[in-house]
């Protein structure tokens, strides 16, 4: 007994090293294509002088955030002012916990391997949750700053995201209704079942829920918390060195998470396209390469990749192409369209379930 | 109990959204602009003063100074008053040359405008997409003047060369781009319903107001008032160009982008129609020597249409080769006058927006 707790504490402290390393080393690469994909399309060529094409320019600004001098603006809230990113980036990690990668478990030196680090019931509420707290992280990193701009920005993304939090989690609620489960594995296994993505009866769901996701990881034409133009850098005026670094790294990683939400949710997750037809089973081109389980663990975590970028490349598109919202309106479009929309979805959703529901005998 | 306090802010000299070094102290209620107070001078390099001990002839490249962004422009409003007080004539295809080069640089202008008003609002992209465009306009002058921002390329009594060989076909052929781009903007910009509720309806200005504070250029048509200098008091060869001065009503934002995007393209009709119209041969320069000696007690004032407005010189002579005032009135900061009831009860957001919109150029208002 006391032999099995230990393996698998073990077991699920590699993992959690394993998906954290991954994302931290994801992190950067985001940032890379990011500076690669905008460039390309504004024209220009974006960072080319580290290492070959630039791939290394990301490490080199790392280093140098690392290296550079930590400093507390003397009038700050000094314990609120050190706390604040780390409020906003272990949420952001933590929410990693829940998400399943691939749909098919492993076996390595005799012990089973699944390829997420917990499959709880409640996992999208957790999701939910668990990101609603990184919003503290600015809104207090803003007012720790003791300093009028940073001060603004934490406003703003208070109102933000507080009234972000609404669509988007009645936006899942559709998904939910069609899955019967919150359990992210569940989703995805009521998704194989079904036949179908969830994106197909919930196309005002993903859009809904993706437009609040924008919002919420405050990024263009959202990203009013920071808008350059107009606070500076917003909340994170005050900092610099690797405490920014730990703003940025968590904007990022916010970014993989609710993508991988979307992903899960309404995109099959770990699934191929058209998880039902046999005749495409060609795509999951890992299967007939690797012998047992592998075959379907890496497949499973190809599409997954390939979802999840998907959504970062629109994450980084709709940043090429619009401009800011402003504050009042951001609140307006929340609140005047947003909102009434995903309840709208929800209550098409439930008369669409009734309706195919089968009549009780 | 709770109580609401307003804050001061402090806008510049450095801020990524000032254009060049203005400040401005705002104070806010919460976001919303109670009051303000723009401060100028970050950027005073006493340029008129200067010119007070200069020949007139040396003065010139001071004017490329003033407003570095058109440059042409400013050296256009200094010639032109050297040469109405001295009373000296330019040769027809001077004329041509200069009008090629201004109207150029009004679009370099307004594709700089474009280029900072759209990264204010958060449109990034535009701004690379005007600066590749403007790029090219500078290649242009480059081959013709050799410098990119401050060109000095006109001379009194003329311009000191022709255009060089292949010049006139590359500038057509940047026109026919310049078009295609310029729908490109459009498409990215006129209908896109964020960059409408960024603009429509901020910083509105009324035309008897604008007339009060001696705005003119593109904010003064763009609350329905056609004064235009390239039609009303036409000068260099204006007269025998057709051209349409774009219009707007609204005042806002909004229109002052519509009349500065019409703008653009009445340049490119212009300049095309100059390269048509130019006489092949002909005079460059009518002065040979460098000497001048206006008559004692001379007063000119001469205004040319820039880019943001009425950018006239005045000058008064003393019968010596130095001018005993040389004036500049610029348009950066009449317009700039402006600022402050325009942003009256509006966002922060909306404070980056009215400066991109009034088109300033530190350099051109603090001089």
């Amino acid at each position: 007994m006391s032999a099995e707790l230990i393996t698998n504490l073990v077991l699920i402290t590699v993992k959690i090293g394993v998906v954290l390393t991954l994302v931290a080393l994801a992190v950067p690469l985001m940032i890379l294509m990011e500076r690669k994909i905008i460039g390309f399309m504004q024209a220009r060529i974006g960072p080319k002088r580290v290492g070959p094409s630039g791939v290394l320019q990301t490490i080199a600004d790392g280093l140098k955030l690392l290296l550079k001098e930590d400093i507390i603006p003397d009038k700050a809230d000094k314990t609120v002012f050190r706390l604040a990113p780390l409020i906003i980036l272990i949420p952001a990690f933590v929410a990693f916990a829940v998400i399943p990668f691939s749909g098919t478990s492993v076996t390595i030196l005799g012990q089973e391997i699944t390829p997420w680090i917990t499959d709880v019931n409640i996992g999208l509420l957790f999701v939910i949750s668990i990101s609603s707290v990184g919003v503290f992280g600015i809104v207090l990193g803003g007012w720790a700053s003791n300093s009028k701009y940073p001060l603004l920005g934490g406003l703003r993304s208070a109102a933000q995201m507080v009234s972000y939090e609404v669509p988007l989690g009645l936006a899942l609620v559709g998904g939910l209704m069609w899955a019967g489960t919150a359990s992210m594995v569940g989703i995805v296994e009521a998704q194989r079942q079904a036949g179908l993505w969830f994106f197909v009866p919930q196309v005002a769901g993903v859009l809904i829920y993706f437009i609040a996701g924008v919002a919420e990881t405050n990024r263009a034409p959202f990203d009013l918390p920071e808008a350059e133009t107009e606070l500076v850098s917003g909340f994170h005026t005050e900092y610099s060195g690797m405490r920014f670094g730990l703003f940025f790294i968590a904007e990022y990683a916010n970014m993989i998470v609710v993508s991988a939400v979307a992903t899960t949710l309404y995109f099959g997750g770990w699934l191929r396209p058209f998880p039902s037809v046999e005749a495409l089973a060609f795509l999951d081109i890992f299967n007939f390469i690797l012998p047992g389980a592998w075959g379907p663990f890496l497949s499973g975590i190809f599409w997954f990749t390939v979802k999840v970028s998907a959504f970062i490349f629109i994450y980084y598109w709709i940043r090429a192409t619009f401009p800011r919202y402003r504050y009042d309106q951001l609140m307006a479009v929340g609140w005047k369209w947003l909102l009434p929309l995903s309840l709208a979805n929800i209550l098409v959703t439930g008369v669409l379930l009734l309706w195919l529901q089968p009549a009780p005998a | 109990m709770f109580r609401t306090e307003q804050m001061e802010i402090n806008m510049g000299p450095q801020h990524p959204s000032t254009h060049g070094v203005l400040r401005i102290k705002l104070r806010l209620d919460g976001e919303r602009v109670v009051d303000s107070w723009p401060v100028i001078g970050y950027l005073h390099r006493g340029i008129e003063k200067l010119a007070e001990s200069r020949e007139y002839i040396k003065i010139t490249p001071y004017t490329d100074r003033t407003d570095y962004v058109n440059a042409m422009s400013g050296n256009l409003a200094y010639l032109g008053a050297v040469e109405k007080l001295c009373g000296i004539q330019v040769p027809e295809k001077a004329h041509y040359i200069r009008v090629i080069m201004v109207e150029l640089n009004r679009i370099a202008s307004h594709l700089l405008w474009l280029g900072t008003h759209a990264l204010d609002l958060g449109a990034m992209s535009i701004f690379l997409y005007g600066f590749r465009e403007r790029e090219m306009i500078l290649d242009l002058f480059e081959a013709y003047c050799g410098a990119r921002l401050t060109y000095n390329a006109f001379r009194i009594s003329g311009v000191p060369a022709d255009l060089p060989p292949g010049w006139a076909e590359e500038c057509r052929g940047f026109l026919r781009l310049f078009r295609e781009r310029h729908r490109e903007y459009e498409q990215i910009l006129t209908k896109n319903r964020i960059w409408l509720r960024r603009t429509k309806g901020v910083g509105v200005m009324d035309a008897e107001q604008c007339l009060a504070l001696s705005v003119t250029g593109p904010v003064l048509r763009a609350a329905g008032v056609a004064r235009d200098l390239r039609k009303d008091e036409s000068y260099a060869i204006y007269d025998r160009l057709d051209f349409e001065v774009p219009l707007a009503q609204a005042g806002d934002t909004y229109a002052r982008y519509e009349v500065r995007m019409a703008e653009m393209l009445q340049s490119a009709r212009m300049v095309e129609q100059c390269l048509d119209q130019m006489p092949a041969e002909g005079d460059l320069m009518s002065m040979k020597g460098r000497k001048m000696r206006p008559k004692k007690d001379e007063e000119v004032y001469f205004a040319i249409e820039g880019p943001r407005g009425e950018q006239g010189v005045y000058l008064i002579s003393d019968g010596t080769d130095r001018p005993y005032r040389c004036k500049l009135r610029n348009s950066s900061f009449a317009n700039l006058q402006a600022l402050a009831p325009m942003i009256q009860g509006e966002l922060v957001a909306d404070v980056v927006a009215v400066i991109g919109t009034l088109d300033i150029v530190l350099g051109d208002s603090d001089r």
